[in-house]
């Protein structure tokens, strides 16, 4: 089983952000970046998928700075076999450039199953997956919680408004994982070592022309302090009174 | 739900780890957070050290990281196994103190003075968890003064019986395997102190779990008897000889203890950081008053200090230029200023600060064994000032 797994760098869902000063970026001092929350459901479902089959491959590759070596390290460190950056100074606001420059380097890698998070926790796009179906003519099934597969095909699960969905597909396809697909494993000591010798490949990102570009950047308001208006029974009256009249809520 | 555990790091010692170094870190971090804090508090209150816990730690590799892959272990350098201490003991000073017990003074001395056929039987069983062990110096009437030990081995024509008593054995009642020093001539022969691999269920040996402690109330603390303990030639560790090879442990130990305190006052500060933004008093957050941002400041600024000595004194031990008298200096300031922010975390925790539910007053509670054990903090002093001045200050 010959398995891809398409994965970003991303600021930690922790970490407190500010954005930079040409205002359209994030500025990247001191924020702690780790492997996007996705794709490390996706990046042990692959493992999950080789270990079960006893033999196969784990490739993973992202689109990204040279910091993203060490994303991909990580990834290699939880039992990936090797490693692809396709190099950028950024990764591109447009979610079809990047999945344009996958779909040319996932192409011809003869894959079983490509799999990607549904969505970067960064700019919350949901596109690369789909994308990159559509530009490899490959069937996509987003938002995956289980995943089976047999010879040639493949049964996957999806929450959907008030239930479960159950897609069925043909191999080879595009799966985007979601929360509850698997536990991600933690990268074990011996891991980490190993990591080091596995081959990653830096290549520079052959990116074409973006069709959205992003005008700025803005943090949300700073919330106002919340009002206090009393205690017990006696304070609703002037509770309703103020989501009437002043919160225009009621 | 509080948010997860992001370190201190006013200095940006990030900066001076490698990726390797910082990815062995978030492991840990991350498993202290998922599967340690979870159950800590319970265990600690039951008196109980959370055994179920060992296979996972094994896994992960937390045993004896630093020692060669060859031998079932992580190959990781001493900045990386440092800062597993320092992560383990974030969540509690006996869980650390298990590792630390497992790595430095067990699986240590066993590569350090054991023969080809002892590293290869142990220390893979060792790492995965598949063996426990622990280590008997400190005897009921020699804490500070080891060198004093009345534990004989006489030997015998097909191996050695061992007699004595050992004291404040940690793992002593869970471990498969006991490393007892011994001395194998007369009483007064410091020289003739040796180290021994003793099975825990040879005839003989009984370990009996000490009642009653009010700190690293999460781990194993154990007396060891040996009567008549018969053991085969093959038990000695060949290349020990004299008080230095249990002292060349210690240190091991001592250096990661010196890791493991920052992680304690990280946790310490963090919670009291926590508290004092959310807990109001007098109309604001009781991190408003100078009283409380003098306590922060000060625990910021030596929790800042520990880890920049922590990070030079990895460097040096990975250069092979580390002395005993450096990990010395670094045990006794980093406990003792652990200890002094746990004190001080407590206390401005207020009354809630004395509930299990908050940290503090289990890591101080804790730091109190750490300060007197592995070298009392008075008795680094003395090896400072032995260093300093040339002259013995010990004993008569």
């Amino acid at each position: 089983m010959k398995i891809a797994v398409c994965i970003k760098r991303v600021p930690d869902s922790e970490a407190r952000v500010k954005v930079a000063g040409d205002g359209t970026s994030l500025d990247a001092a001191g924020v702690k970046f780790i492997l996007n929350p996705y794709d490390e459901f996706a990046v042990e479902e692959a493992l999950q998928r080789k270990e079960a089959a006893g033999t196969g491959e784990v490739t993973v590759i992202a689109v990204g700075p040279a910091a993203s070596q060490e994303t991909i390290r990580t990834a290699l460190a939880m039992g990936a076999d090797r490693g692809v950056l396709l190099q950028a100074d950024a990764v591109p606001a447009d979610g079809l450039a990047v999945a344009r420059a996958l779909a040319a380097e996932l192409r011809d890698g003869g894959y079983d199953l490509i799999l990607c998070g549904k969505m970067a926790i960064d700019d919350q796009s949901y596109q690369v997956g789909p994308m990159l179906a559509e530009l490899l003519d490959l069937p996509c099934v987003t938002a995956v919680t289980k995943l089976e597969l047999a010879a040639g095909t493949g049964t996957a699960e999806r929450e959907v408004e008030g239930g479960v969905e159950v897609v069925e597909f043909p191999l080879p396809a595009v799966v985007t994982a979601d929360k509850g697909l698997n536990e991600p494993r933690y990268p074990a000591l011996k891991g980490i070592m190993a990591a080091k010798k596995k081959p990653l490949e830096v290549k520079p990102l052959a990116a074409g022309a973006a069709g959205v570009a992003v005008l700025g950047m803005t943090l949300p308001p700073e919330r106002q302090e919340g009002k206090i208006v009393g205690e017990g029974a006696a304070a609703v009256p002037e509770l309703v009174r103020l989501l009437r009249e002043e919160a225009k809520v009621l | 739900m509080a948010p997860r555990f992001q370190g201190i790091d006013f200095y940006d010692a990030d900066s001076l780890l490698s990726e390797e170094e910082r990815a062995v870190r978030d492991t840990v971090r991350d498993w202290v957070e998922d599967e340690l804090m979870p159950v800590i508090a319970e265990h600690y209150l039951a008196g109980k050290f959370p055994k179920e816990l060992v296979p996972r730690m094994a896994e992960l590799g937390f045993f004896g990281a630093n020692l060669p892959e060859e031998y079932g272990c992580a190959g990781l350098n001493n900045v990386a196994y440092g800062l597993i201490m320092q992560e383990l003991e974030r969540g509690d000073s006996g869980v650390r103190s298990f590792a630390s017990v497992q790595g430095a003074l067990v699986m240590y001395p066993i590569y350090a003075f054991g023969s080809e056929d002892q590293k290869k039987t142990y220390l893979p069983r060792l790492a995965s968890g598949e063996l426990i062990g622990c280590f008997g110096l400190t005897e009921p009437d020699y804490g500070s003064n080891p060198g004093g030990m009345i534990t004989v081995a006489k030997e015998t024509k097909d191996g050695w019986v061992l007699n004595g008593a050992k004291m404040w054995i940690t793992n002593g009642s869970t471990a498969q395997v006991a490393i007892v020093w011994a001395k194998t001539g007369a009483i007064d022969d410091v020289a003739s102190i040796r180290g021994f691999i003793v099975p825990t269920d040879a005839k003989g040996f009984t370990a009996k779990d000490q009642k009653g402690k009010l700190s690293l109330r999460a781990s194993d603390t154990s007396e060891l008897v040996l009567e008549d303990v018969r053991v085969p030639k093959d038990a000695l560790l060949p290349n020990s000889g004299g008080l230095k090879s249990p002292l060349m442990c210690l240190t091991q130990a001592r250096y990661g203890i010196a890791w493991g305190a920052i992680g304690a006052a990280m946790a310490c500060f963090d919670e009291a950081v926590s508290y004092a933004k959310n807990r109001v008093m007098f109309g604001k957050p009781i991190g408003g008053f100078q009283i409380q941002q003098v306590r922060l400041a000060e625990m910021l600024t030596e929790i800042t200090k520990a880890q920049l000595l922590c990070v030079q004194l990895g460097r040096l031990k990975d250069n092979g230029t580390m002395t005993p008298q450096q990990v010395s200096l670094a045990k006794r300031n980093n406990v003792d200023m652990a200890t002094e922010c746990a004190r001080e975390a407590r206390r401005l925790l207020g009354a809630n600060g004395i509930l299990a539910e908050y940290q503090a007053m289990r890591h101080l509670a804790n730091l109190e064994s750490v300060y007197t054990y592995e070298g009392t903090h008075d008795v680094h002093s003395l090896i400072l000032g032995q260093e300093i001045t040339g002259l013995n200050a010990f004993g008569a």
